[in-house]
């Protein structure tokens, strides 16, 4: 098994996602395929091969500082689900 | 903590700083405090599919001048992760922060205390993205509704990390203060507590006193908006903790947040396992590069830092350090000393009237050091110099100054305060002063020389402080003197 059922517990929870136990049990079948898969990459000897340093940004392919045109708050708001006074409006948070 | 108390306390600053420059983070939008509600987005900022983030040069550039000012360790190479969490006003479901490998590390800064010089050591330094702003409490929210701005969602922040090293609620609140002059100096943010583009979470432990270890637990302190807060907030945590261990109980790991209104610290009950970021290497940005070349040309364009600008101050103007300390609490007010004593020459007439006149007509606030150009003093100051106008017709001047945009001359000759020196005129007045006052004339002429001044007084209060002293002490004598 390369993922266990609280892992996958824990990864709903942070998600945010509320899981049935048949949910829970084809997402640990598919997890763990999607795990087994890329797992096979540390089979590769990757001893001799340089790090892939080459695509580092250089300090001159950077952006400038320079203001662009951007959405228009009608336009921000177009797909918000609600919306009041010009800002979205969300389920009540408690203040951060 | 003082030594009698039984208990010792340590604090961490976590700091943030809005970088001042035009564009955001990742994105060209524009930001700008007091803009209309989510006026300032793209579908970057915005979180949108497909979006993808470039970082700002200036921004790399920023980070890197405040890490030479703490003289900390640059990375050659630097690289963003993402910082995952949900929160409705981090529409992307991640923050572009740095984990493993932060721009600078290991620097520190010296803070002036009291009792001496404590050099604070900062952990990173490091560059991230702000979040939007939530609205919850103002009158016009709906009852079961918050409101997101998502104009200040990715304007560039650099968060500042110290060691536990403060050992009072009051050195947390000078290491802030120190920090505030150096962004300032550096012009790389506004700095203010108020606005918010300065902020500031601490975490703070309290063990009993010759503890041989922390007991590991501490609470960390959030929403506290000026010094004056973070003293405080600091101090009610501080205490609170030390009851805690009085009554045999036990301090819990938490978040709190500063009532300011109540000045109470409050548990914000968030559950331990929602601090698990699951920090990742950004797939969007790859590693920084930060070469020699590029780190020389930032440093050229380092200005004077405010220790430097001190000293220089106390060496090249021979002031004392308390003097140099003032005219270098703000870069403000230490360049508008400086155009002043190059223009006036005269350095002692200088610190006089900036210290004495200038900075009390403020309320001795050094941030509010300069509401008038260094010009504009300067001409009055010259006036003075030149002996134009009298000490007291200048303060009248430089009230008029504060309130008005006339230039000296104009002031001067509108309230008349252009200085009366023409012999006759003087001596009419001075005729007056001795007519009006027979007895202190007899107590002159029998020998009580002092008196000359209370002469000189009087002509000044009949000539409202314009008379040339030097020339009615003159006429004064030759008149008093001639029996």
């Amino acid at each position: 098994m390369y993922i266990s059922s609280a892992e996958i517990e824990k990864i709903a929870q942070l998600a945010k996602l509320k899981l049935g136990q048949s949910e829970k049990q084809e997402l640990l079948r598919q997890l763990g395929d999607i795990i087994a898969y890329v797992e096979k990459i540390n089979q590769l000897d990757l001893s001799q091969v340089p790090a892939a340093d080459s695509a580092d940004i250089e300090p001159v392919n950077l952006r400038q500082d320079k203001i662009e045109a951007g959405l228009t708050p009608q336009q921000a708001l177009m797909n918000a689900p609600a919306k009041n006074k010009g800002f979205f409006s969300v389920p009540k948070v408690i203040k951060k | 903590m003082n030594e009698l108390t039984p208990y010792q306390t340590i604090i961490g600053l976590e700091v943030h700083a809005q970088l001042k420059t035009d564009s955001k983070l990742f994105c060209g939008c524009h930001w700008q405090f007091g803009a209309q509600p989510n006026a300032r987005t793209c579908p970057l900022c915005l979180g949108l599919p497909g979006a993808l983030p470039v970082l700002n040069r200036k921004a790399v550039e920023f980070a890197i001048k405040l890490a030479l000012a703490v003289e900390a360790r640059i990375a050659q190479r630097t690289a963003f992760s993402r910082k995952n969490y949900f929160y409705p006003d981090l529409p992307k479901g991640y923050q572009i922060s740095q984990f493993d490998s932060p721009i600078a590390s290991s620097g520190k800064l010296k803070i002036r205390l009291n009792s001496g010089i404590k050099t604070i050591h900062i952990r990173r330094i490091h560059l991230e993205d702000d979040a939007g702003k939530s609205i919850h409490a103002e009158s016009w929210v709906r009852e079961n509704e918050s409101l997101i701005d998502f104009n200040r969602c990715g304007v560039p922040l650099i968060e500042i990390v110290t060691e536990p090293e403060l050992s009072t609620p009051g050195e947390a609140s000078r290491f802030l203060q120190t920090i505030r002059q150096l962004l300032r100096y550096l012009d790389i943010c506004d700095a203010n507590m108020e606005v918010g583009n300065l902020r500031c979470d601490a975490n703070i432990s309290v063990r009993p006193h010759g503890g041989a270890t922390w007991p590991g637990v501490k609470t960390e302190v959030k929403n506290m908006n000026s010094f004056r807060a973070v003293e405080r907030a600091l101090a009610y945590e501080q205490q609170r903790q030390i009851e805690l261990l009085e009554h045999g109980e036990k301090i819990l790991s938490d978040t709190l947040l500063w009532n300011e209104k109540a000045q109470v610290t409050e548990s914000m009950r968030i559950k331990e396992q929602a601090h698990d970021y699951r920090y990742f290497p950004e797939p969007d940005l790859p590693p920084l590069k930060i070469d020699t070349s590029w780190l020389d040309k930032i440093k050229n364009e380092m200005p004077e830092l405010p220790d430097a600008r001190r000293d220089r101050f106390i060496r090249q103007y021979k002031l004392s350090r308390a003097d140099a300390d003032l005219f270098t609490a703000t870069v403000e007010l230490a360049d508008f000393f400086e155009k002043v004593v190059v223009r006036i020459g005269d350095v002692r007439l200088v610190n006089t009237w900036v210290k004495t006149e200038l900075l009390r007509s403020v309320n001795q606030s050094a941030d509010e050091a300069t509401p008038i150009s260094a010009d504009a003093f300067a001409e009055l100051l010259d006036f003075v110099k030149q002996k134009k106008i009298t000490a007291q017709s200048a303060k009248i001047v430089l009230v008029e100054m504060l309130t008005s945009e006339k230039a000296v001359a104009e002031i001067i000759h509108d309230k008349k305060l252009t200085l009366l020196s023409d012999a006759n005129q003087l001596g009419v007045i001075v005729d007056q002063a001795i007519a009006d006052n027979p007895d202190a004339v007899k107590h002159y002429r029998s020998g009580k020389r002092q008196l000359l001044n209370f002469f000189i007084g009087q002509v000044m209060k009949l000539t409202r402080t314009k008379a040339d002293p030097e020339a009615a002490k003159k006429i004064l004598l030759e008149k008093l003197d001639a029996e």
